[in-house]
């Protein structure tokens, strides 16, 4: 075995060649996950808020979004903005910010249903109760429905995070450095650790994964007592 | 002029009429009880007074004033008239206290110190002493349906519906909701009370009504509703529940 390779190149997987050089490694997989679970969030709330209007023409266009992104490899998302960015912008987008837009897009779909979900599985008495108090629906919405709801969202949507913790692997093949693609140089450069080399990886990715999901089943229970009951 | 005038409502839910020709006058500070088996249209008749429910055809009158009409905010209309659910709806994730307070805060532009005042005053007269920043779910059944009442009471309503305030309450719960009715009553409240609670509709009702296919079958005082019903279905209703 040559768990020395893994050893004399561990800061390189941890975050790549920074300070000196550009951030990578795994560091650079969680900023990915981090900023597209941000970027994510606001656009699946405005999605998802879109999907339940009554009003079709805001309904549309996010039941499309929502659709087509479901329906389509994120690897093909990837490809597809990172090609696409030279004719948008007229010129080539960084690697990192065309997979990042790709994160975006694509787990904001997701996050837009669990929203959806989110609203519709609160008891409908809620909005009655507040609408009945005179409340405009936009502030039922705020004040009543979204906090609750918000609220049940966070174990699927930290779900939803430890999916693209994962699937930040995917931006590899565009060539930005993240744990991935780092493994992989030092899997080429020295080839008699791959076995090694990806024991590490696989790793690293399951400690940040199990950490978020044990915080999440922490969380549930905490928030669990605030539910309403009556259904 | 009668507080709240209902003329020749009519409702349908797709093809089926739950609300056939509904004729009504509530005068200030009046009870009215609304009984009636289930699926008669009693809960959709005193939603539709609030808008909660549409309805086709017909008018409602608040005042004198349409309800339907455009200068008649829905929003501002459900300010004066405060709806009490079967199944309480308090907040889960705010507490009594700011159950209470959100609707003076946010739609009347109340400030807070003030509507708190207001709020603790209103728990108080509902007989939740102290437990204003518990949440929903540390009180019992009848508690927070009796904060339900308080939230509605905060926005001083000219009128109160009640929809089945004790259907879901155990039994020894009952009558804790049903004093703060009847106090409420004697204070001069315009009711509408959609409820089972015979014992209830005898003593503080001004008048009864019956409804049974989206219809009102009979109408009284509580002494003649109870003596001698005129209708068939009156009778065997009666008979069902007493």
């Amino acid at each position: 075995m040559h768990w020395d390779v893994v050893y004399n190149n561990l800061d390189y997987f941890l975050w790549g060649a920074f300070p000196k050089g550009p951030l990578g490694g795994l560091a650079m997989s969680i900023v990915l996950a981090l900023l597209g679970i941000f970027g994510a969030f606001w656009i699946g709330l405005a999605a998802g808020l879109m999907r339940l209007s009554r009003n079709g023409f805001v309904r549309w266009p996010a039941t499309v979004y929502i659709e087509v992104v479901r329906g389509t490899p994120l690897l093909m998302l990837i490809f597809w903005f990172y090609f696409l960015a030279p004719i948008l912008f007229g010129h080539t987008l960084p690697a990192a910010e065309s997979a990042l837009t790709s994160f975006i897009v694509f787990t904001g779909a997701y996050v837009a249903e669990i929203v959806r979900a989110g609203v519709l599985s609160l008891p409908r008495g809620q909005m009655e109760a507040a609408r009945g108090s005179g409340l405009s629906h936009v502030q039922a919405m705020s004040h009543v429905i979204l906090p609750q709801s918000l609220r049940n969202m966070i174990p699927s949507f930290v779900n939803q995070f430890v999916s693209l913790t994962k699937d930040t692997s995917l931006a590899y093949i565009i060539g930005v450095d993240e744990l991935m693609r780092n493994a992989t140089q030092v899997n080429n450069r020295t080839y008699n650790a791959p076995t090694e080399i990806f024991i590490t990886v696989a790793v690293l990715y399951f400690i940040v994964c199990f950490a978020l999901t044990s915080f999440s089943r922490r969380l549930e229970k905490h928030i669990m007592r605030y539910q309403a009951r009556n259904r | 002029m009668a507080m709240i005038e209902i003329r020749s409502l009519n409702k349908w839910f797709g093809d089926f009429q739950v609300l056939k020709n509904v004729n009504q006058s509530v005068e200030k500070g009046e009870v009215l009880v609304i009984c009636g088996p289930s699926g008669s249209g009693k809960s959709t008749f005193i939603r539709c007074i609030n808008r909660l429910e549409d309805f086709q055809q017909g008018a409602i009158q608040l005042e004198g004033k349409d309800i339907k009409s455009p200068e008649m905010n829905v929003n501002t209309l459900r300010t004066e008239i405060g709806i009490v659910f079967q199944q309480f709806n308090l907040y889960p994730h705010l507490t009594v206290l700011k159950n209470v307070t959100l609707a003076p805060i946010k739609v009347k532009k109340v400030r807070r110190e003030e509507a708190e005042t207001t709020a603790l005053q209103l728990l108080d007269r509902v007989g939740i002493h102290d437990q204003a920043l518990k949440y929903p779910a540390e009180l019992s059944g009848g508690q927070q349906q009796r904060v339900a009442i308080a939230r509605a009471l905060a926005m001083r309503p000219k009128v109160m519906l009640f929809d089945e305030p004790t259907s879901a309450l155990d039994p020894e719960m009952i009558n804790e909701v049903l004093n703060v009715m009847k106090d409420l009553a004697r204070d001069g409240m315009t009711m509408l009370c959609v409820t089972h609670e015979m014992g209830f509709a005898r003593e503080v009702a001004d008048r009864i009504i019956f409804m049974d296919g989206g219809e009102i079958l009979e109408e009284a005082p509580p002494s003649e509703f109870f003596k001698n019903p005129r209708h068939e279905r009156t009778r065997a209703f009666l008979k069902e529940i007493l």
